[in-house]
């Protein structure tokens, strides 16, 4: 009896400090500028979920580190979702209230989900490198914000690619190119626009999707034999690509044919493939892995040197690492546009950064200053133009390591510019949203 | 017609290892009325545990024995999953004897979760290799018979016949050993066999160690194929279509299910897949155990249910 009052003692105890803890948090929070950050970092996509959300992280701790943006500092908090889309809304709906600057789900299905919800509660949504590729439409996507690149570019570099190794886009003609993607939006997201270059160059496109988390795929690799595609494009996440290589491997399939986007050129994805893996070459999302960098020497010394860093100090400046670094910075970087107009070292909502997003002007000199020199090129956002760049290499693993191509690529614009326009007009027309003119997007 | 046999043949290696993961479905099934969800969770805590004391041996070794590093890597892993056998007894099960089969389900439910958090935690959520020298080249068969030949996954081969040995031993385990009689008494009857004094907590610990190690040589095999990594886990769920078909009680069912199993989900993807846009075999298997269920609730191999009113 006396052990149980006790208990019940030390319980409530503990319930009143916690309280006091989160209201002293809360009362703390209203004066820095928060990121909700949707994390997996247990499950089935935790090896490649987990250096994302670390750079992502890292990066608001070094601009704390820095000083914060104009005064402000940055605060965060995770909420791990394991890449499932009802658990990433279910975050978005515990977050949205505590001031959320801006979300990036890292998951296309939750950015389809969120696409209708971010308008309502007026928070940007970030897609660095993912999400709806008609998003780039900012007259109709007020709120999306697929940064750097969309699926359909990827989707569009690779065919330039393959085409500039075959001599020229008249002769894909008769070829035949494999799309192994993730049974997910994620994965059948670049299907119209390889339909649409399959149907210009009178190529063959052969689907093969790959069901969640995608270990088992004999039957897929042995269609990939019986049908001997010319190339094989490898749109996976997670586990799905490592077991493409091996199985490429195992049926025989030549590594040098495949070309994976870019979330599936990343050290989880060829690492236990090893030299098996020689050969494959995947899309950059700009960057590759850039443990040379100028902020990567920054994020050793002022964060991780101090004993802040989320992740281990090996991590920093691997391929995630730096996406998820590079997500964040975008971000913040909407945040320091928009204090221009809104006011220099003030919090700024939801509805202003997106203002700041949308008038992003990152130029080479400012991104070399910030030690983004060789990692990127510059990115300038529009209200018809949410994407801002649409740069991508092309890097080779070579039994060891990634190594990133001279060549630089960009979407082809007249046709990139058409696909988007017709989607995102359909779009409206189905959700009745009158786009913005020209002379709204000024405002 | 080559590629047809090149098809069974993969479906056929490829039932060989959803047959090992089923295999610890059926042992504990078999043994103690329980049907354990948590075997999949079992087979990735014990590949992780594998692969990081490989990983841990391979270094305190300095990288010169590869062969020694992975051996106590085995034993460490064995006494890893002892551990779980000894723990899962003496605080979960300890206390359910006698329960309805639906509430020790549940148990292995939370048991499930609960392996996956603690084996994430300690082992980490990376993906890690397990290199045991399975060769990883494909090889060429009968070229002079059929136009490009018929391509044979030696790795697969391998790990098909270390699991047709793995069914073998346990067999012999179940049928000639008192041990093995001993725990299909209590799969019986938990207290009918408490009372020719059958010490209930000792078998427990033994089946759920014998299924422990079937699942660390399961996840060996999946985790040099796949690398070990979380999703090894779901592997089980492929497992379970298997178990339905087989008949949870029947070793031999686990067999014949997961070669039924693996054939069928490769044919169906290769030969029905493209007409309805591909990604069935998932489904497919499903739906073949539920087709088997319809006619045969026990599965093809399982002891027909008789109920005494």
């Amino acid at each position: 009896m006396k052990f149980r009052a006790l208990a019940l003692a030390a319980a409530v105890s503990a319930v009143g400090l916690t309280s006091a803890t989160v209201s002293t948090a809360a009362f703390a929070q209203a004066k820095e500028q928060f990121f909700p950050v949707l994390v997996y970092r247990t499950g089935a996509y935790a090896a490649n979920g987990n250096p994302w959300a670390n750079g992502y992280v890292d990066y608001l701790k070094l601009v704390n580190a820095k000083g914060g943006v104009n005064g402000v500092k940055l605060s965060f908090e995770e909420c791990e979702f394991g890449y499932a889309t009802d658990r990433g809304v279910e975050c978005y709906e515990r977050l949205k209230g505590k001031g959320a600057t801006v979300f990036q789900p890292l998951s296309t299905g939750v950015t389809f989900a969120l696409t209708d919800k971010a308008p309502v509660d007026k928070i940007p949504l970030v897609t660095a490198g993912y999400g709806r590729s008609e998003s780039q439409d900012g007259s109709v996507f007020n709120w999306n914000f697929p940064l750097l690149g969309t699926y359909w570019v990827g989707a569009d570099v690779a065919i330039q690619h393959i085409a500039k190794q075959a001599g020229g886009l008249d002769k894909l003609k008769g070829k035949k190119i494999a799309l192994v993607y993730h049974d997910s939006p994620f994965g059948k997201e670049p299907i119209p626009l390889l339909q649409e270059r399959a149907k210009m160059h009178g190529f063959e496109l052969m689907l093969l999707p790959v069901a969640h988390p995608g270990v088992e795929q004999k039957a897929t690799w042995l269609q990939i034999r019986q049908a001997r595609p010319d190339n094989v494009l490898l749109w996976g996440w997670g586990v799905m690509n490592s077991t493409a290589l091996k199985e490429a491997q195992a049926t025989g399939f030549a590594r040098e044919k495949m070309l994976g986007i870019w979330w599936a050129g990343a050290e989880p994805d060829v690492k236990d493939v090893g030299a098996g893996a020689k050969g494959y070459a995947a899309l950059t999302l700009q960057h590759s892995a850039e443990p040379n960098s100028k902020v990567v020497k920054d994020m050793l010394e002022m964060v991780h040197a101090k004993g802040q860093g989320t992740g281990p100090k090996e991590e920093v400046g691997s391929v995630l690492y730096m996406r998820g670094l590079i997500s964040s910075m975008v971000a913040v970087e909407g945040v320091r546009k928009a204090q221009e107009r809104y006011g220099k070292g003030k919090v700024m909502t939801g509805e202003q950064t997106r203002w700041g997003l949308e008038n992003l002007n990152l130029d080479q000199k400012t991104l070399d200053g910030m030690g983004f020199a060789g990692v990127m090129r510059p990115v300038q956002t529009s209200c018809l133009d949410h994407m801002g760049s649409s740069w991508v290499r092309i890097q080779t693993w070579d039994g060891t390591k990634w190594t990133p191509g001279a060549d630089w690529y960009q979407a082809d614009e007249k046709l990139l510019r058409s696909m988007v326009l017709n989607a995102s007009r359909k779009y409206a027309e189905e959700k009745k949203i009158t786009p913005r003119t020209p002379e709204q997007c000024k405002q | 017609m080559g590629f047809f046999i090149e098809t069974l043949i993969g479906g056929l290696m490829a039932g060989m290892l959803y047959s090992l993961v089923a295999l610890g479905f059926v042992l504990i099934f078999k043994s103690s009325g329980v049907f354990n969800f948590a075997q999949g969770a079992m087979v990735l805590f014990a590949a992780l545990a594998m692969a990081r004391f490989s990983e841990w041996a391979n270094a305190a070794l300095g990288g010169n024995s590869l062969f020694l590093a992975n051996l106590i890597a085995f034993v460490g892993a064995g006494a890893v999953m002892w551990f779980v056998a000894w723990a899962v007894e003496r605080f979960v099960l300890r206390k359910l004897v006698n329960q309805e089969g639906a509430t020790l389900l549940m148990v292995t439910l939370g048991i499930t979760y609960v392996l996956e958090g603690i084996g994430q935690t300690i082992f980490g959520s990376e993906i890690y290799n397990i290199d045991v020298g399975m060769p990883k080249e494909p090889v060429m068969m009968f070229e002079s018979l059929f136009e490009g030949g018929i391509l044979i996954n030696k790795e697969d081969f391998i790990a098909a016949l270390i699991a047709a040995l793995l069914v073998g031993l346990l067999t012999l385990f179940f049928q000639k050993t008192p041990v093995g009689r001993a725990l299909r008494a209590v799969a019986d009857d938990h207290q009918a066999a408490l009372s020719i004094g059958i010490p209930l907590n000792r078998i427990w610990v033994i089946v759920w160690l014998v299924a422990g190690v079937v699942a660390l040589v399961a996840g060996i095999i999946w985790g040099s194929k796949l690398g070990v990594q979380f999703s090894l886990a779901t592997v089980a769920l492929r497992a379970l279509p298997v178990v339905i078909l087989g008949g949870l009680t029947s070793v031999p069912g686990a067999i014949v299910g997961g070669l039924i199993i693996g054939v069928g989900e490769k044919l169906s993807e290769v030969y029905i897949g493209p007409m309805v846009g591909g990604g069935i075999e998932i489904w497919f298997a499903y739906v073949l155990a539920l087709v088997v269920l319809l006619f045969r609730p026990q599965g093809l191999f399982g002891e027909k249910i008789i109920n005494r009113v």
